[in-house]
């Protein structure tokens, strides 16, 4: 009884901090919404761990996957909504989407299991992604590419971008902002 | 790329998210679909030539309050299900509310007259074509509505994509009824709920597909 509380406690105090991340990153604290993702991709991890156990090398892609669509749908979050029934909704979701593109072609190919066993073996915590989506980055037009590049992988500010590529400032937002849903978009396409 | 660097790439620079953005959507949306679907309206069928004369009369009211109740219904029900992890909750007695009072009126009007004029108030003089344009002026307010929807993040794509076609099929019965001559409640809970059906069952249809992110 007590173990069960002793948990109860500590969910409530996990949910508590990452509310608050959340809350700060979408005021726009970039370093407390970094901490956010971070700690909600160790979870995705587990959650995703614990329900693809016969499949484990798609955890890691599935783990990228949510937390891009995470990133892209953050404006569905109202702040004063339980954020554990939002976020599982959303990592439910994403599982259910992958089982079921996969669900036909499960049928056609017979699964690596031995081989695949060996390189699970050696996996500690985050397991590499068998999708890159460095390269599905580098797909992108350059109208989205370049301003990705930029921002979110340089660091300069968005003035800055814009001032280098000769792009708008608020050319080079849409970019970001279309580009990442773009990736998203080729995800799916790459299921 | 790890996953380690995508959480730092999304992190990076991340700009402050405005509150109430599904709400704001759905308020665009419904912004440039309401006067499309005027505008669709005047330029296909027209305003009923008497339609000074038929504000004065309950039944046109009747009209307006069934599908302006039913669109706030389902533009509630919408919203929520736009979210992930929102449940409808009392919403959906909300949705149901409008249609079973049109009903049960209606089958009270139909007890009360004679039989032999019970098929006019049901068929009216527009029975065949009805449906049909309501739905054809419920298309600029679907293109709206599932523009919003795409948007954000329905996690249960039938039931949005319903939501946003049954929105669009009762805003669309509101413009409608500015030329509809029809008077009878009978006739409305037949051919109306048909046509508000049409854009509902193709906006479940449709959602599976298209709102997917």
């Amino acid at each position: 009884m007590e173990r069960i509380q002793d948990r109860d406690v500590r969910f409530a105090v996990q949910e508590h901090l990452l509310h608050m991340l959340l809350v700060l990153g979408l005021a726009g604290d970039a370093s407390a919404y970094h901490r956010f993702l971070k700690e909600l991709s160790a979870h995705l991890r587990a959650y995703f761990r614990k329900r693809l156990f016969h499949r484990p090398d798609d955890v890691e892609d599935l783990v990228q996957e949510t937390l891009l669509a995470v990133h892209n749908q953050r404006h569905t979050y109202r702040t004063d909504q339980p954020l554990t029934a939002w976020m599982h909704a959303i990592a439910r979701y994403k599982l259910i989407d992958l089982l079921r593109s996969n669900a036909g072609r499960e049928a056609l190919t017979e699964p690596l299991d031995d081989e695949l066993e060996v390189f699970a073996a050696s996996d500690t915590d985050a397991a590499d992604a068998k999708r890159d989506l460095g390269k599905l980055l580098a797909g992108l037009p350059d109208r989205q590419r370049l301003p990705i590049m930029h921002v979110k992988l340089e660091g300069l500010s968005v003035v800055e971008a814009a001032q280098l590529t000769g792009m708008s400032e608020s050319a080079i937002k849409i970019g970001v902002h279309r580009g990442l849903k773009a990736l998203a978009t080729q995800i799916r396409g790459s299921l | 790329m790890k996953t380690d660097e995508l959480v730092s790439l999304l992190a990076a620079g991340a700009a402050p998210v405005p509150a109430n953005t599904v709400g704001h959507r759905f308020a665009a949306a419904l912004g440039w679909g309401i006067p499309g679907a005027v505008l669709l309206l005047t330029g296909t069928f027209g305003l009923r030539a008497d339609l000074l004369q038929a504000a004065g009369e309950l039944t046109f009211w009747m009209k307006l309050v069934f599908a302006g109740g039913l669109a706030i219904a389902a533009l509630f029900a919408a919203e929520r299900l736009a979210r992930p992890g929102v449940r409808v909750g009392r919403g959906w007695a909300a949705l149901a509310a409008p249609v079973l009072a049109l009903w049960l009126y209606s089958a009270v009007v139909l007890l009360q007259s004679a039989p032999a004029q019970r098929a006019a108030l049901v068929l009216g003089s527009t029975w065949n074509s009805c449906p049909f344009n309501i739905a054809m002026i419920s298309l600029p307010l679907f293109a709206a509505t599932f523009w919003a929807m795409k948007g954000l993040a329905p996690t249960r794509l039938a039931l949005a994509g319903a939501s946003a076609g049954l929105l669009a099929g009762a805003l669309a019965t509101l413009v409608y009824a500015l030329h509809c001559p029809e008077s009878a409640a009978p006739f409305m809970a037949v051919w109306y709920v048909l046509g508000i059906a049409i854009p509902t069952v193709a906006g479940a249809l449709l959602g599976q597909r298209v709102l997917r992110w």
